[in-house]
């Protein structure tokens, strides 16, 4: 056999074992799939409250429980029925209304600071999901309101009782639930 | 001359102009008070800048524009401000904030009031800082402040003022007739506006039904240039005073949908906000009065009165010879795009271009007609400027269903109850459009702020199990030295051993 075919066999193949293995290892760090898609799409009909009351610590690791299998559709209180009906058509099951047990469904709300009885204790920042919450140790608190979702996780640990919840701003109030699958 | 360019459909419909331009414009004396509404039409709020009590002069700012969509206010009579409170308004459920101002009696000017100097070698930029000081909105119905309208013409480079004088509506005229009696004011206007936009080209838009006012703003426009500054005659069909059809109706482009006219190359305004302009250049006076046309069988002299802002309606009523028959409904703006109000105690705004006193026959004798299904007949769709089909978005509207009403244009749907007014089933389609309209801003919005709580969720709980590893970290390493301390305290123990 003729030495030089040989090589240049050799050749072709370490070049094309060169690109191959790039190309893959490009793919492989590149183009992997979501972890799960489903809880992406469960968690994208959640209304991101995060404010617990479906008895998950946030709207993503209760998408993760429907997806499992672990928990019912019906447990998301600021949702409401269109959440829960969404839910259903997601997941090709029966449409049912939200569940009164996990808690009713309100009109759109924001916290509110009373800033003249903060006492700056700090107990409601790291309670808040979203970190919608300002403040420092000895220094009044106050809520960003653009960012609150209302989910009321900051009232228990305020020793003053000096947080309550208004009305959302006038777009979304009046309105009972602050989210609809679009 | 080319052919004209046109918008879609549109309808030809009655007119009932005649019943009010017969009369010239009654000048109507200051009342004793007035109600500004904080809101003039816009759907935004102007900010209160005096206190009850506080004595105003004529001119005086009590409400300031906080943003771009609001419009400053000024007291259009001197006197004492006797209340900032919640009163009957042009507003969605009938009450809105209004500032009263009961007036003095005297004609004190504020001191702000002054000439504007040197105008033709004011910096655009300040010019358009001015007008907006100045309170100036559009008076065709919108009230939009004009200063923002200018300042996103001018970023998008437009290069043509196009001046709304179509005044399409059925019953209105005070811009015919303003044109009339003021077209040198519109003009002056108009030549303001274009060097503050920097426009090379500016076109007066008139509908063919108004030929005394074409003659005066010919008269007005002698001598000028007509490549820099001409009329345009368009066809009397209705919507064609509409922002975009207008701008259709002119340029023979249409404006995509999403995206502005200004965007477009085109800044569409009143003539009688240009002639607000020209006031205000003339006299330093900010917007405190409109024409407003006030008509409809229900009144016994339909005429066109120049009133102060926040004179009470009833007021203007009494101008027009006072209520007559059985007025079945008191409407700001037209019968096709007007709003209903529940009291005639409401002051004039920005916004107010008629006020029609309307009888039963004036409204097509639509009372007691019930609503019946959708046949599939397509009048509507066949009559609708926009070119929206919307017998397919009521359905859409009627299941709710947020993402067809988008893919059918429920946007792009400039609300001229056209398809309200050929339907022969009387669906409310415009205003059932309204509110998916309104459903749809708030799904937007809710959808925005679920994925910034959704954003600032994920951060926390990253920062959580950084937080816990860290942790983990220091105590795993005080057990592994506490172990090694151990071993070798044991080792110590094994070598005495």
């Amino acid at each position: 056999m003729n030495p030089q075919a040989i090589g240049a066999a050799v050749a072709v193949a370490a070049v094309l074992a060169t690109v191959i293995g790039l190309a893959l290892g490009w793919a492989a760090a590149r183009l992997v799939p979501d972890a799960d898609p489903l809880v992406a799409r469960i968690d994208a009909l959640l209304p991101q409250t995060q404010c617990g009351q479906c008895q998950f610590p946030g709207c993503r690791p209760y998408a993760l429980a429907i997806a499992r299998g672990e928990a019912d559709i019906d447990r998301c209180p600021p949702g409401g029925d269109a959440t829960a009906r969404a839910l259903a058509a997601l997941l090709d099951r029966p449409a049912r209304p939200a569940n009164p047990a996990y808690g009713v469904s309100k009109l759109a709300q924001v916290a509110w600071i009373d800033e003249e009885r903060c006492i700056g204790c700090a107990r409601c920042l790291p309670a808040c999901p979203v970190d919608a919450i300002v403040g420092a140790a000895r220094q009044t608190h106050t809520v960003i309101a653009d960012q609150c979702t209302g989910c009321e996780l900051c009232l228990p640990p305020c020793p003053v009782d000096c947080i309550e919840l208004r009305p959302a701003p006038a777009l979304l109030a009046g309105r009972y639930s602050m989210h609809r699958a679009a | 001359m080319p052919a004209r360019p046109e918008f879609p459909a549109g309808l030809a419909l009655d007119a009932h102009k005649q019943q009010a331009t017969g009369l010239p414009i009654v000048e109507l004396a200051p009342p004793a008070q007035v109600v500004l509404a904080l809101d003039q039409g816009s759907g935004s709020t102007a900010q209160p800048v005096v206190a009850v009590g506080a004595r105003v002069a004529i001119g005086t700012l009590v409400a300031r524009a906080e943003d771009a969509t609001a419009a400053a206010i000024h007291a259009p009579i001197a006197g004492i401000v006797i209340a900032i409170e919640s009163r009957a308004a042009a507003a969605e459920g009938g009450h809105g904030v209004c500032i009263v101002i009961e007036g003095d009696g005297t004609a004190t000017l504020d001191a702000s009031i002054r000439p504007v100097p040197d105008l033709g070698t004011l910096d655009p930029a300040e010019l358009v800082h001015r007008l907006r000081d100045a309170g100036i909105a559009g008076l065709g119905g919108a009230a939009f402040p004009t200063a923002t309208k200018l300042a996103a013409a001018r970023a998008s480079g437009a290069q043509l003022l196009l001046l709304n004088g179509a005044e399409c509506e059925p019953w209105i005229c005070c811009d015919d007739l303003l044109m009339r009696s003021s077209a040198a004011e519109v003009v002056l206007g108009a030549r303001i506006l274009q060097h503050a936009l920097g426009a090379a080209r500016c076109v007066i838009a008139v509908e063919d039904d108004k030929p005394e006012a074409i003659a005066a703003l010919r008269a007005a426009l002698d001598g000028w240039d007509e490549a820099a500054l001409s009329v345009a005659v368009v066809p009397a069909v209705y919507p064609q005073g509409a922002e975009r059809q207008l701008v259709t109706a002119v340029t023979g482009s249409e404006v995509p949908s999403g995206s502005l006219p200004a965007q477009a190359g085109v800044l569409c305004q009143n003539v009688a906000t240009a002639a607000a302009v020209a006031r205000w250049a003339r006299d330093g006076a900010p917007t405190m009065a409109r024409i407003v046309t006030v008509t409809g069988s229900g009144v016994a002299r339909p005429c066109n009165v120049r009133a102060l802002l926040g004179t009470p309606l009833a007021a203007l009523i009494d101008a027009a010879g006072g209520y007559q028959g059985k007025p079945l409904r008191l409407i700001a703006g037209g019968s096709m795009t007007g709003r209903a109000l529940a009291s005639d105690e409401v002051g004039l705004t920005k916004a107010m271009n008629c006020i029609l006193v309307a009888t039963s026959e004036d409204l097509g004798g639509s009372r007691g007609r019930r609503e019946m299904p959708c046949i599939r007949c397509g009048d509507c769709a066949a009559v609708c400027p926009a070119g929206l089909l919307p017998q397919m978005l009521h359905r859409a509207t009627l299941a709710d269903d947020l993402q067809s009403m988008r893919r059918l244009g429920a946007h792009d749907c400039i609300d001229c109850g056209l398809c309200d007014y050929v339907c022969p089933s009387q669906i409310p389609l415009a205003s059932r459009f309204r509110a998916a309209r309104q459903t749809l801003r708030i799904a937007d919005e809710s959808a925005r702020r679920a994925n910034a709580a959704k954003a600032s969720y994920e951060r926390r709980e990253q920062r959580q199990r950084a937080a816990a590893a860290a942790e983990q970290l220091a105590l795993d390493t005080v057990r592994s030295r506490a172990g090694q301390d151990r071993e070798a305290a044991a080792g110590r123990v094994g070598g005495t051993d």
